[in-house]
């Protein structure tokens, strides 16, 4: 018999200081993902809950759409887009409360949107002129953040210093089944647990990171069973059911609130477009597995559930989506417009103040763009709007 | 420096001092990292502060400086004032990621919104008999990384009165303290208030006219020295302590050059690419018409550093600098 097959029978007297530490049965997550959708349990959801996310979910889907058209027009330079990932998303945003932080990857565009970032600025990022084009304080939602996982620890921080103040402040964490692959992924999750710290992580298991299939990113039994390793609990949530993502993720934010700590969530759900506007996804997956995922839709979930409820009807579905069409033809007009650019913005922001030799530089590229203007002037030709250099 | 000298203390006392008052001071003053608690940190630099502050004011955290680091941030963000320590030079390269990716960016990303007044503290340099991966001089990545300030005090008054500044900053500050220079001793006297020195700031340490030595961190003391040797040669030196490598002082530097007509930069880092070919490019691009000789570098060799027993021969020395100062042309002038 090997040690493994004895295991159990083979019970040796522990090591003089050996103490059971935490008893890993409850933490361990469900075998198959939570869904409250097609079940009982949908009865049991409040209306104007679920009336409140399928209008998030429609409007979602319809920026997801109008994003990845203004790329092909040139208006955005890439598009991370999350269709088919709405319901995390959309339940992310709502699950908070105004107080807490959303910590969101370059993907949820879409969670910031929902948590109130203006739609426009939310896209400054992927446009261009700038890195963060909204006030992280003023909707409490962390710069996106492209380093994969980087965003973790950061959560993690800023709940423990809110616990360290008193505060009832929770941090939600958002990150893509390869960033868990991370190192800042794992540290971020061991200090949450040491620190009990008030932090809820959503991992959405999209399938893929680009083109590399969760297969090759881990041998784990699941992404949420990685919680157990660290004494938290981890849950498994059908990622395409925003009422369940959103009753696990309301539960998970309770429970750290109320002082129980961390929680990972993993979400399984599936990224229906290419990983950017820029990737060509028929390299390296085929159409049937799309096919199969489109069937599982998670507006078709809600509004199936919605319409044999009758809690809306016909209209109220019309009405949802010209909301949804409104918000677009205004995001379009809004980002057809050209942004207002100032080259002397490279300098004001590095530094509280400028170093010396960043006023330098400042000052010769003044010079170079008032030379360029007044080049421009000689020729006659118009200055375009960066060339006044102002 | 002050002339009473009550007790002499050491730069790793007044650094503890620093960082007692600052937390006195100012509540959202955190200490974490490896060790910081209750050992009071490998060099001692924390000592007592767990004790006086309590754990969740000076922290030991689990043993991941990303995770050291990435959480400060988020403390940060939340209007604490974070201070962290790593253990040592080549220790903190696990958090680089964190620290330009995010540390150095965010204030800058977010115009100005999101300020990050995280001091991160990084014991460096070598000359105490390390062991591989104990004597790193790490300063040319940081100076490369723009958002960054990167301070060095060589003094222990200015080790008081720099790393104050560095916490009081609302930009990220690297605080490279020179490891053989903390039980370094000066007339120091812990009783009195001390000057908060202002970050950006070079001094001139010990006057001269024939030449310039540019220097910072465990090399000062180094150049004072052969300095001193050098009045045998009829070589009167003036020592200039940079303190801050970013922003970088080019006033006081130049100034010194112009008068004296000669420069010899020096440090422990490795000469390729190392801090000494910024330092002469700026000198030579402000003071070429003063200078009667090019700008000099003595520099650690360009190798992984050394193991304890070579380090005397890879360290900048005396007759290293004295044989560069001795370079500088001087035949032209007779
Ligand atoms: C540290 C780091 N390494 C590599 C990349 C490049 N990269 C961007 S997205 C991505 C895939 C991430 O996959 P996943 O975490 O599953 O998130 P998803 O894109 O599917 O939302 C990679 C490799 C990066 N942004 N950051």
């Amino acid at each position: 018999m090997t040690v493994m097959e004895q295991r159990g029978a083979y019970r040796p007297t522990p090591p003089p200081a050996w103490q059971p530490r935490t008893d890993p049965v409850p933490l361990l997550p469900d075998e198959r993902p939570y869904r409250v959708l097609g079940t009982e349990a949908a009865a049991e959801a409040d209306p104007a809950l679920l009336r409140r996310l399928y209008a998030e979910l429609v409007r979602g889907r319809r920026y997801n759409v109008q994003a990845t058209a203004l790329t092909k027009q040139g208006r955005l330079a890439v598009y991370p887009s999350s269709t088919g990932q709405e319901a995390c998303e959309v339940a992310a945003a709502l699950a908070l409360q105004e107080r807490d932080w959303l910590f969101p990857s370059y993907r949820d565009t879409l969670a910031a949107v929902a948590r109130g970032v203006d739609p426009v600025q939310a896209l400054t990022l992927l446009r261009g002129d700038w890195h963060t084009g909204y006030d992280p304080y003023e909707h409490r939602v962390a710069p996106l953040s492209t380093p994969l996982a980087t965003q973790l620890p950061h959560a993690v921080g800023l709940a423990h210093a809110a616990h360290l103040k008193g505060d009832d402040v929770v941090a939600l964490a958002l990150v893509g089944d390869g960033g868990t692959s991370e190192g800042d992924f794992h540290e971020a999750l061991n200090f949450a647990a040491v620190w009990q710290a008030p932090v809820v992580f959503l991992v959405q298991n999209n399938g893929f990171a680009i083109s590399v299939p969760l297969a090759k990113q881990t041998a784990a039994p699941s992404l949420a069973h990685k919680a157990v390793g660290y004494g938290m609990p981890g849950r498994l949530v059908d990622g395409n059911d925003a009422v369940a993502v959103h009753q696990v993720l309301a539960e998970a934010l309770a429970h750290a609130r109320t002082g129980g700590g961390p929680t990972l969530i993993e979400a399984v759900t599936y990224r229906i477009d290419a990983h950017t506007n820029a990737d060509d996804a028929t390299r390296y997956r085929g159409d049937s597995e799309v096919e199969a995922w489109r069937e599982h839709d998670p507006i078709a979930l809600l509004e199936g559930e919605l319409t044999a409820r009758g809690i809306v009807d016909e209209d109220g579905i019309r009405a949802v989506r010209e909301e949804a069409e409104a918000m677009a033809a205004d995001l379009r007009e809004r980002m057809n417009q050209d942004p207002v650019l100032d080259p002397m913005d490279l300098f004001a922001h590095v530094y509280a103040e400028p170093t010396p030799q960043l006023r330098e530089q400042r000052d010769q590229l003044r010079a170079e763009l008032d030379a360029e203007a007044q080049a421009d002037a000689d020729t006659g030709a118009a200055a375009g709007p960066e060339g006044a250099g102002r | 420096m002050t002339t009473v000298a009550v007790k002499p203390a050491t730069m790793a006392q007044a650094l503890t001092r620093a960082l007692r008052d600052a937390m006195t001071a100012d509540p959202a003053v955190h200490v974490m990292g490896e060790d910081v608690g209750t050992l009071g940190g490998v060099f001692r630099v924390t000592d007592g502060l767990a004790a006086e502050f309590g754990d969740d004011r000076c922290t030991d955290t689990p043993l991941a400086e990303a995770g050291i680091l990435g959480t400060a941030v988020g403390m940060a963000m939340y209007g604490l004032r974070p201070v962290v320590e790593m253990q040592f030079d080549a220790f903190a390269y696990p958090a680089f990621e964190q620290l330009v990716s995010h540390v150095a960016r965010m204030h800058n990303r977010t115009r100005g919104a999101m300020p990050l007044p995280v001091t991160v503290r990084v014991p460096y340099g070598g000359g105490i008999g390390g062991v591989e991966h104990h004597s790193d001089s790490s300063e040319a990545y940081y100076m490369a990384t723009p958002g960054l300030h990167v301070v060095t005090p060589a003094t222990v008054a200015d080790a008081y009165g720099l790393l104050r500044a560095s916490i009081a900053s609302d930009d990220p500050v690297v605080f490279l303290e020179p490891k053989r220079l903390y039980w370094s001793k000066d007339s120091w006297n812990p009783e009195e208030p001390q000057a908060v020195e202002p970050i950006g700031r070079a001094v001139v340490r010990r006057p001269g006219r024939t030449a310039t030595l540019i220097t910072y961190g465990p090399s000062v003391p180094v150049c004072l020295e052969a300095a001193e040797a050098a009045r045998a040669e009829g070589w009167d030196l003036e020592v200039v302590d940079l303190r801050s490598l970013v922003p970088f002082d080019d006033e006081t530097v130049a100034a010194s050059v112009r008068r004296t007509g000669r420069a010899v930069v020096v440090h422990e880092s490795g000469g390729f690419g190392g801090p000494g070919g910024e330092i002469a490019a700026r000198v030579t691009e402000r003071c070429f018409h003063h200078l009667e000789a090019p700008v000099l570098r003595v520099a650690g060799f360009d190798v992984p550093y050394p193991p304890p027993m070579l380090e005397r021969h890879h360290l900048p020395g005396v007759d290293r600098i004295l044989d560069a100062v001795g370079r500088l042309q001087w035949e032209a002038e007779s």
